[in-house]
C-alpha cells in the first residue's frame, strides 16, 4: 500500500513570541523548528500502517529549503522517501498550498502508483487556517474525514474515529481516502541514530512551484495585547492555602 | 522580601561559581553579602542548568588541576559526588602518546590512582564499547558525575542559614555606577544597593555586565552539542544514576557517560559556533532555557557515525531514541583559561567568568580567599583577569581565538603552541631586518618576536647541534636555537625585545611606593638597576622583574610582556593614594634590543663616546649613551647571562639602532638571536628562574634559592611571611637536573618539554613536606654545558648535588637524572665572571 | 441577504458568531442541518432536511449551504470556529473555491474585505485581506461579545438539498464508547494540572487528589503526554484539549504559548509555580509562589478542613 503525509516546517515556540522587525513572520533566529504536533502523529500512524501491511509511506511539505531538515527528520520517523514542493520565504495561503499538492500528489500517482491514504494535521500549528486537507480531498474527489483520533484499515476503507463529549463518532471512508488527524491519535516514536543516518541517504525529489496569487491575503502579524493582568500573589509556599482555599470558595468551586 | 539598600558585596549570578563564592565569602566571615540572579531559582537559565555534569580531574595546567581537586572534595563534602571513573580512549598512536602525557601530569600533580589500560580492560570497564577500534585508554577512577544544582543550592541555602547572605532571584541587573574608577552601586529591577565591591559572575553574560561598569570579561559564548538517546536496554537495571565510566573518546572530540536509562552523547566536533551575549534570549523568549539552543542537526551528522563505532551496542540499537538534543551555550575564553579576580579597569570590580562545573567550587573557595585575604591558597596566575593586554580584550580578538580554539578542546596542545588567528598586530620597529634574517616568528602578547633566525641555519653544522628526532619533541623548535646559543657564547648576540612591559613610576612617592612593592632594596644610587622577585602577602611569588633608578622620584619598571598587565595592576594597586606617585604605561614608548656575548663590549664601543668599560659601566647600572644620532638607555644586566646590555630607544628609532649594531657587529661575528635562546637556554644554563615556570605563589623565595643575605628593614608585601619562611627548614629546595641518557626503550633519544614528573628510579614520585609532588618547571637545552637541563623542586632529603638516584618520566619512561645543582648557583659560569667582566 | 450563518446548536458560541455576522452586515439569516435549532435574531432559517441528515454528515451539510449560497448570493457566510463548524465551512470553501478565513476576530467587508484572525491558537494575530465575491469565515470561540437571545424565534423554512453520492459518504455510522468515567475536561468546571515538575506518573497523585476534592478533572502538559506519563486526552494546550472552567489550577506550568491556548477560556487562572517571573503569571489572576510538592497536598489538606470532598 502507498502512504502520503503531508507536514509542514513550524517554530517552536517558548513562552512568549516575538516577531520580526517587518511584522511578517515570528522571530525565529534562536528557535528551533519542528512539523506540527498533529502531522507528526499522522507520520507515526503511516509508518505503522506500512509495517504492518507493507508498502511505502511519502513524506511531503511545501516550504522553504530549510524544510529538508523536517523531510528528513520524517524519514528517520520511518517515511520511506520525501517530496519537496520548495517554495522561499514568502508564505503561501491554503488555497495555494492546496493546489501545489493536488498537482504533487497527482504526478506522484502517475509514475508510482495510487495513494491508499494521504494523511494531513487537522490544522498547522501556526496558520491554523483548518482547510489544506479537505481542499486537496475534495480536489481529488477523495472522501476525507477530519480530527480524527483513531485510524484503522478495514477492507478496501479506513474506520475513522472522532472524539466527542461522551465517546468517539464513527466513519467508515472507502480507499483512496483523505484523513486528518489530531495529536493524540498515537505516541510518536523517538527516532534511533542508525534510523537518521538512513534517512540522510532517503530520496528526496524536489521542486519549485510558482506561487500563485493570494486570494487570503496576509498583511502583516501582531502579537496580541496582554491584558495587563497582574496576578494576585496569594502567599508562598504552603502557608498560601488558607487564602487559596478562600479563593476558591469564592468562585463557588469549594 | 525588600532588597537590601546596601551590601558589604553583591554578586550577581546563582549559578555553580556565584552560589559557590557566596558561600565561601560568609564562611570566610563576611556578611551583608547579596546574591542575585535574573531569572530563578533553583535553575536561573544559565549554563549549569545543563551542564554534563562531570568531573575529569587530570589536566595538564596545575593551576586547574589544583581547582578542579579543590572542587571535587567540596563536592564529596556536600555529598552530590557520584564516583564512577573516567575512561579516555584513544584511536590513534598519536592520542597514546597524549594519555601516557597525562598518566605524567597525573603523577606531577598527585592523582591517584589512575592507569594506562588495554582494550581488553576497556571491554570490561565499559561492556557496550567496541573495543576493536581502539588502543588503549586512560582511566580515573576517581573521576565522578556531580549534581551541580543540587550542590549551589546547598551552598547557597548554608550562607542564608548562617544569616550572612540575601538571596534576591528574579532580580535583574540593569546598571552599575562607578565612581572615581571604584564600584559603588549596583542598580537593579528591585532596587539599588550601594556596595563597593560587586562580583559578576554571571557565565554567558558576564560580559555585558563588565560593560555596564567599564570593565572587560573577554569571553564568548560558543555551542556544544549534545545529545540524549534512550532507553537504554542495558541501563534500565541500574541502581544509580551512573554506573559506568564516563568515557572522553576525544580522538572525535566525543564523550559518552549514562544518565539514568539514557545514554548522553556530547561533542566538541563541530565546527566553532559563537554567538553574542547579546543575542540570548530571555528566558520567556527561550523554548528551553536561555543557554540551550535548538540543536543544528546537520552539525551533529558526523558524530553519530563515531558514537556508532565506538558504542555500537547502543547506539545502533533501533528501539533506543533519541530524546532530547540541543545546542548548549558555553562560555569560551580566547586563552581557555577562567577569568577571575579583580578588573583591571574598575576598583572593587571582580570576575569569576568562564569556569566549568568542575572548577566551580575550587573557584568559590578561592577567589572568596583572595577577596577576604589578598591571596588565594591556589595560584590563580593563569587565569587573571588582568592578564589581558587590551587587544585582547577586543570582541573581535576574543572570537578569533576562541574560533581558534574550540576545536582543541579534546584536541591535543603541544606546550609551545602557537595560535594562528589574529597575528601581526603588533609589530617591532626591527621586524623588517628581521623579516630579512629569515626570522621566524612567534606570538607573545601580541607581538611578533623571532624565535630563531632561519639564516643561522649553517651554525648547526658548525656548532654540531643534534636534531631531534621525536617529532613532538621537535615541534615548534629548532636546533638553530642551540647554535645561536652557541655563537652568542661565543661572539655576541643581538636581540630583539620590543614586547617588554615598561611602566614608569614617578613622584615624591614613587620610592615609597616600590619599597613596599618589591623585596629588594629600592633605595639605590640613581643609575642602579634592581632585579627583585614581587611577593603576594603569605611571601610567595608574584612576578619578578627589574627596576631602573633613572632620578631620585623617577623608576622605570621593565617586566615580561606574558605577565605584564597583571604587573601593571599590581603595582598600579600599591600607589599611594594621595597622588604622590604615578604609573605610566610606556611599553610602546620604548622598544628593546639586547647584546650580549664576550664581543658585545668591543661592538658597543665601537658605536658610542661613552665609557663602557668594565670599570666605566658596571654590572647592575644604567646610562645614557650616545650612539650616533640617538641618545640610548643603556642598562648592563643580562637575562642570557652574559657580558651585555639592554638597550632602550624611542620606538620609532628601533630600526636605526638595529642597523647600526648590525653593521658595527659584523666584524665580530655578531648573531641575530631569537627569544628560544633568551627565554630558555641562556637562563637555564645561568640558573634564572622564570615567573609562572618555577616562581609561583605557592613555592617560597627560600624554596627557589632567591634569598638575600639580608631583609630590608623597610615593610614590603610578605615581609612577615618571608621572614617566617627564613627561619624555617624549606620544604623543598629548587635544583637543576641533568639528563644522563635520553634515549627510549625504542631507541629515539627524547627530550622533556616540562611539567614532567621526577621519580625515584623506580618510577615512585616524590612528594614534599607540604604535599607537593616534584614535577619539572622548566626544561631545555644547556648549550654550553653539553647538557640537557631541567629546573624542578626537590625534597630536601633528595636535594643533594650529584645525586644520580632520580629520574625524569616521559612519554610513560622513565630517564635517568643527575641532580647538577642543589639551589640558584649556576652550572655554567658559577662565579659569575662574564655577566660582570 | 447580506449574511448567511450557519448555526449547529443553541449557545454562546452561537451568540458570539451571531453578535460577529451582524457586524457585516443586515439582515442575518441562518442555516441549519439536522436537528432543528431555536435561532433568534435573525430574519430567517433555513433548514435542511432529508434522510442524509439523520447523522452528522459534513459534506451533506456543505452542499445544502452551498446551494444555499448559489440562490442568494450572500456577501458572507459565518460560523463558529468550532471543529465541526470549522469543517463544514471548509468543505463550502473547496466546493465552491472560495477562500476561507478561519477563527477570526474582526472583519470588515469591502473590496478587498479585512479580518483579523489568529493564528498558534489565538496566541498570535493575522491581519489579512481576502480577495473573493463572497466572505467565507468562522468566529474565533470567546474572542467576541455574545449578543443576547432576544426577539421571538426566526421563521424555519425547509428545503431538502440535491446531494452527490460523495456527499453521502462521509456520515457518522456509529458512536462508541463512553470515554473515561468521570469529569470530562473540556466541560470540567475545575481543571487541576501538572507540568513535567511533577517528577513522574506517580507525582499526579497530589494532584488528582485536589481535583477530586474539587469535583474537578485532571489536566497535564504535554510535555508529560510525550514522556508517556499521562494519556493525551489530559494534555491541555493548542494540540490537546481547549478547557473553559471557572477555575485552572495549573502547577509547575510555565506558560508556553501553545499551552496557554488551550486555556484561554478559563474564567479565572491559579499559577502555582518557584518562578514569579514564569510566563503562565502575565495570563493567571492568582497565584502562589511555592513548590507544588508542598502547595498543592496544603491546598487539599484545608479543603479537608473546610469540609470539603
Amino acid at each position: 500500500m502507498r502512504i502520503l503525509v503531508c507536514v509542514k516546517r513550524v517554530p517552536m515556540t517558548g513562552g512568549k513570541i516575538v516577531l520580526s522587525d517587518d511584522a511578517q513572520a515570528i522571530e525565529t533566529k534562536h528557535l528551533g523548528f519542528t512539523i506540527s504536533p498533529h502531522e507528526e502523529c499522522g507520520l507515526e500512524e503511516a509508518v505503522r500502517l506500512i509495517e504492518a501491511n507493507g508498502g511505502e509511506s511519502v513524506v511531503l511539505t511545501l516550504g522553504p529549503p530549510e524544510a529538508e531538515e523536517q523531510l528528513r527528520d520524517a524519514m528517520a520517523l520511518g517515511a520511506d522517501r520525501a517530496i519537496h514542493l520548495v517554495t522561499d520565504a514568502n508564505e503561501w495561503d491554503p488555497q495555494a498550498t492546496a493546489s501545489a499538492i493536488v498537482e504533487a500528489v497527482r504526478a506522484d500517482e502517475a509514475t508510482n502508483g495510487p495513494l491508499d491514504l494521504v494523511f494531513f494535521g487537522n490544522e498547522a500549528a501556526d496558520s491554523g487556517g483548518y482547510q489544506v486537507g479537505i481542499r486537496v480531498a475534495y480536489a481529488l474527489e477523495r472522501p476525507v474525514a477530519t480530527g480524527l483520533k483513531g485510524v484503522a484499515l478495514e477492507a478496501g476503507a479506513v474506520r475513522c474515529e472522532q472524539e466527542v463529549p461522551g465517546g468517539r463518532d464513527v466513519y467508515v471512508l472507502p480507499l483512496p481516502a483523505v484523513v486528518t488527524v489530531l495529536e493524540g491519535l498515537n505516541l510518536p516514536r523517538y527516532p534511533s541514530v542508525p534510523s537518521k543516518l538512513r534517512a540522510q541517504r532517503k530520496p528526496v525529489e524536489s521542486s519549485s512551484p510558482t506561487r500563485p496569487e493570494q486570494r487570503l491575503e496576509k498583511l502583516r502579524l501582531v502579537v496580541p495585547e496582554t491584558q495587563g493582568k497582574e496576578a494576585e500573589i496569594l502567599g508562598h509556599g504552603p502557608g498560601a492555602a488558607p487564602a487559596v482555599v478562600e479563593v476558591l470558595q469564592r468562585i463557588g468551586v469549594a | 522580601m525588600t532588597l537590601p539598600s546596601q551590601a558589604r558585596a553583591v554578586v550577581i549570578g546563582c549559578g555553580i561559581v556565584g552560589n559557590s563564592l557566596a558561600y565561601h565569602l560568609t564562611d570566610q566571615g563576611w556578611s551583608d553579602v547579596v546574591l542575585l540572579d535574573k531569572g530563578p531559582l533553583p535553575n536561573p537559565g544559565g549554563s549549569t542548568g545543563h551542564a554534563s555534569n562531570f568531573i575529569f580531574l587530570v589536566d595538564h595546567s596545575k593551576e586547574m588541576t589544583q581547582l578542579t581537586l579543590e572542587s571535587a572534595r567540596q563536592y564529596r563534602e556536600l555529598g552530590v559526588y557520584t564516583e564512577c571513573g573516567g575512561l579516555e580512549v584513544a584511536r590513534t598512536e598519536e592520542r597514546m602518546e597524549e594519555l601516557r602525557r597525562r598518566m605524567a601530569s597525573a603523577k606531577s600533580w598527585g592523582i591517584e590512582p589512575v592507569s594506562l589500560v588495554t582494550p581488553a580492560e576497556i571491554k570490561e570497564l565499559v561492556p557496550y564499547i567496541d573495543e576493536s577500534i581502539l588502543l588503549g585508554g586512560f582511566h580515573t577512577p576517581g573521576v565522578g558525575v556531580v549534581d551541580s544544582l543540587r550542590a549551589g543550592t546547598l551552598m547557597r541555602e548554608r550562607a542564608v542559614e548562617s544569616g550572612g547572605l540575601t538571596v534576591s532571584a528574579n532580580t535583574e541587573t540593569v546598571g552599575m555606577d562607578v565612581e572615581n574608577g571604584r564600584i559603588r552601586r549596583v542598580r537593579t529591577s528591585r532596587g539599588t544597593i550601594e556596595a563597593d565591591t560587586v562580583v559578576i559572575a554571571c557565565g554567558v553574560w558576564s560580559p555585558l555586565l563588565a560593560a555596564m561598569a567599564g570593565a572587560h570579561i573577554p569571553l564568548t559564548p560558543a555551542v556544544h552539542q549534545m545529545i540524549d538517546i534512550g532507553p537504554v536496554p542495558r541501563f534500565e537495571k541500574s541502581s544509580r544514576a551512573i554506573e559506568y565510566p564516563i568515557v572522553r573518546d576525544m580522538d572525535v572530540f566525543m564523550y559518552e557517560r549514562q544518565d539514568g536509562t539514557g545514554l548522553e552523547i556530547g561533542s566538541y566536533a563541530h565546527r566553532s559556533i559563537l554567538h553574542d551575549p547579546e543575542e540570548i534570549p530571555s528566558i520567556a523568549e527561550a523554548a528551553l532555557s536561555p543557554t540551550e539552543f535548538p540543536f543544528t542537526q546537520s552539525d551533529f551528522d558526523p558524530q553519530m557515525l563515531d558514537a556508532l563505532d565506538l558504542m555500537p551496542e547502543i547506539v545502533g540499537d533501533e528501539s533506543v531514541g533519541v530524546k532530547y538534543a540541543i545546542n548548549g551555550l558555553i562560555a569560551l575564553t580566547p586563552d581557555g583559561m577562567p577569568i577571575l579576580g579583580e578588573t583591571p579597569e574598575v576598583t572593587g570590580l571582580w570576575s569569576v567568568a568562564a569556569v566549568w562545573v568542575k572548577e566551580g567550587p575550587g573557584v568559590g573557595k578561592s577567589v572568596a580567599e583572595w577577596m577576604v585575604h589578598g591571596e588565594s591558597h591556589i595560584d590563580l596566575h593563569s587565569s587573571d583577569v588582568s592578564r589581558f593586554h587590551p587587544h585582547q580584550k577586543t570582541r573581535a580578538h576574543v572570537k578569533a581565538r576562541t574560533f581558534e580554539a574550540f576545536p582543541k578542546t579534546y584536541g591535543i596542545v603541544h606546550p609551545a603552541e602557537q595560535w594562528s588567528s589574529d597575528r601581526n598586530l603588533r609589530i617591532s620597529p626591527m621586524h623588517r631586518q628581521e623579516a630579512e634574517l629569515g626570522a621566524v616568528f612567534h606570538e607573545a602578547a601580541g607581538w611578533e618576536r623571532p624565535q630563531w633566525y632561519d639564516v643561522n641555519a649553517p651554525l648547526v653544522e658548525r656548532y654540531g647541534v643534534e636534531e631531534r628526532e621525536a617529532e613532538w619533541d621537535a615541534r615548534w623548535w629548532s636546533p638553530v636555537i642551540n647554535a645561536e646559543h652557541l655563537a652568542m657564547r661565543e661572539h655576541a648576540g643581538l636581540f630583539d625585545l620590543s614586547a617588554f612591559a615598561i611602566f614608569d613610576v614617578q613622584g615624591a612617592g614613587a620610592l615609597d611606593a616600590l619599597q613596599r612593592a618589591v623585596l629588594a632594596q629600592m633605595d639605590v644610587g640613581v643609575g642602579r638597576v634592581v632585579y627583585t622577585p614581587v611577593l603576594g602577602p603569605g611571601g610567595g611569588f608574584k612576578s619578578d622583574l627589574t627596576i631602573m633608578r633613572l632620578g631620585d622620584e623617577s623608576f622605570r619598571i621593565v617586566t615580561g610582556g606574558a605577565h605584564g598587565m597583571a604587573d601593571k595592576k599590581l603595582f598600579r594597586d600599591l600607589l599611594p593614594a594621595d597622588g604622590s606617585a604615578t604609573l605610566d604605561d610606556v611599553t610602546t614608548a620604548w622598544t628593546t634590543i639586547g647584546l650580549w656575548g664576550p664581543r658585545a663590549r668591543d661592538i658597543l664601543a665601537s658605536v658610542t663616546r661613552d665609557d663602557v668599560s668594565g670599570e666605566g659601566f658596571p654590572f647592575g647600572h644604567c646610562r645614557t649613551l650616545e650612539i650616533g644620532s640617538q641618545l640610548v638607555l643603556a642598562s648592563r644586566i643580562s637575562y642570557v647571562g652574559d657580558l651585555g646590555w639592554e638597550l632602550y630607544v624611542p620606538i620609532e628609532q628601533g630600526g636605526r639602532l638595529w642597523d647600526v649594531l648590525w653593521e658595527a657587529g659584523q666584524p665580530h661575528s655578531l648573531t641575530a638571536c631569537g627569544i628560544g635562546v633568551y627565554g630558555t637556554t641562556g637562563r637555564l644554563e645561568k640558573g634564572y628562574r622564570a615567573y609562572g615556570a618555577e616562581l609561583e605563589s605557592e613555592y617560597t623565595v627560600v624554596e627557589a634559592g632567591m634569598q638575600r643575605p639580608k631583609v630590608k628593614e623597610q615593610d614590603f608585601v610578605g615581609k612577615e611571611a618571608h621572614l617566617r619562611h627564613r627561619e624555617e627548614e624549606p620544604a623543598a629546595i629548587l635544583c637543576t637536573l641533568t639528563i644522563d641518557d635520553h634515549t627510549s626503550t625504542s631507541g629515539v633519544k627524547r627530550y622533556p618539554l616540562g611539567r614532567e614528573p621526577i621519580t625515584l628510579r623506580d618510577g615512585t614520585p616524590l612528594t614534599d613536606a607540604k604535599g607537593r609532588r616534584s614535577y619539572v618547571t622548566s626544561a631545555g637545552a644547556g648549550p654550553s654545558l653539553g647538557a640537557y637541563l631541567l629546573f624542578a623542586y626537590l625534597p630536601p632529603e633528595h636535594a643533594t648535588e650529584g645525586s644520580q638516584e632520580l629520574a625524569v618520566e616521559y612519554m610513560h619512561e622513565r630517564f635517568p637524572v643527575t641532580v647538577a645543582r642543589v639551589g640558584a648557583v649556576p652550572l655554567f659560569d658559577p662565579e659569575n665572571t662574564r655577566i660582570r667582566a | 441577504m447580506a449574511t448567511l450563518v450557519y448555526v449547529e446548536e443553541p449557545g454562546d458560541l452561537t451568540q458570539q458568531t451571531l453578535a460577529f455576522a451582524r457586524g457585516l452586515g443586515e439582515p442575518l439569516q441562518a442555516y441549519t442541518a439536522g436537528d432543528p435549532v431555536d435561532v433568534r435574531g435573525v430574519e430567517k432559517v433555513h433548514h435542511a432536511e432529508g434522510d442524509a441528515f439523520g447523522t452528522f454528515a459534513p459534506a451533506a451539510i456543505a452542499r445544502g449551504l452551498v446551494e444555499l449560497m448559489n440562490a442568494h448570493s450572500p456577501s458572507a457566510v459565518v460560523a463558529s470556529g468550532t471543529p465541526r463548524a470549522n469543517e463544514v465551512l471548509a468543505r463550502v470553501a473547496a466546493v465552491t473555491d472560495l477562500p476561507l478565513a478561519a477563527n477570526c476576530v474582526a472583519s470588515t467587508p469591502g473590496d478587498p474585505a479585512a479580518v483579523t484572525r489568529t493564528r498558534w491558537g489565538g496566541s498570535l494575530l493575522e491581519q489579512a485581506r481576502i480577495h473573493a465575491e463572497t466572505l467565507l469565515l468562522t468566529v474565533q470561540p470567546h474572542a467576541v461579545e455574545a449578543e443576547p437571545a432576544q426577539g421571538e424565534a426566526a421563521p424555519v423554512e425547509s428545503f431538502s438539498p440535491a446531494l452527490q453520492d460523495a456527499d453521502r459518504v462521509v456520515t457518522v455510522r456509529e458512536r462508541v464508547g463512553s470515554g473515561a468515567g468521570g469529569v470530562s475536561l473540556a466541560e470540567a468546571k475545575v481543571v487541576v494540572s501538572c507540568g513535567r515538575g511533577a517528577g513522574s506518573p506517580e507525582g499526579f497523585g497530589i494532584i488528582e487528589e485536589l481535583a477530586g476534592l474539587l469535583g474537578g478533572a485532571v489536566g497535564c502538559s504535554r510535555a508529560v503526554t510525550m514522556a508517556g506519563w499521562r494519556p493525551h486526552t489530559d494534555q491541555v494546550g493548542q494540540t490537546g484539549t481547549k478547557i473553559a472552567p471557572d477555575i485552572y489550577i495549573a502547577c509547575g506550568i510555565s506558560g508556553a504559548t501553545q499551552h496557554m491556548a488551550g486555556c484561554k477560556g478559563a474564567k479565572a487562572i491559579l499559577a502555582v509555580n518557584t518562578d514569579p517571573e514564569a510566563p503562565i503569571l502575565a495570563s493567571a489572576d492568582y497565584a502562589v509562589i511555592g513548590d507544588l510538592h508542598e502547595v498543592v497536598p496544603a491546598i487539599s489538606a484545608e479543603l479537608r478542613k473546610a469540609g470539603a470532598g
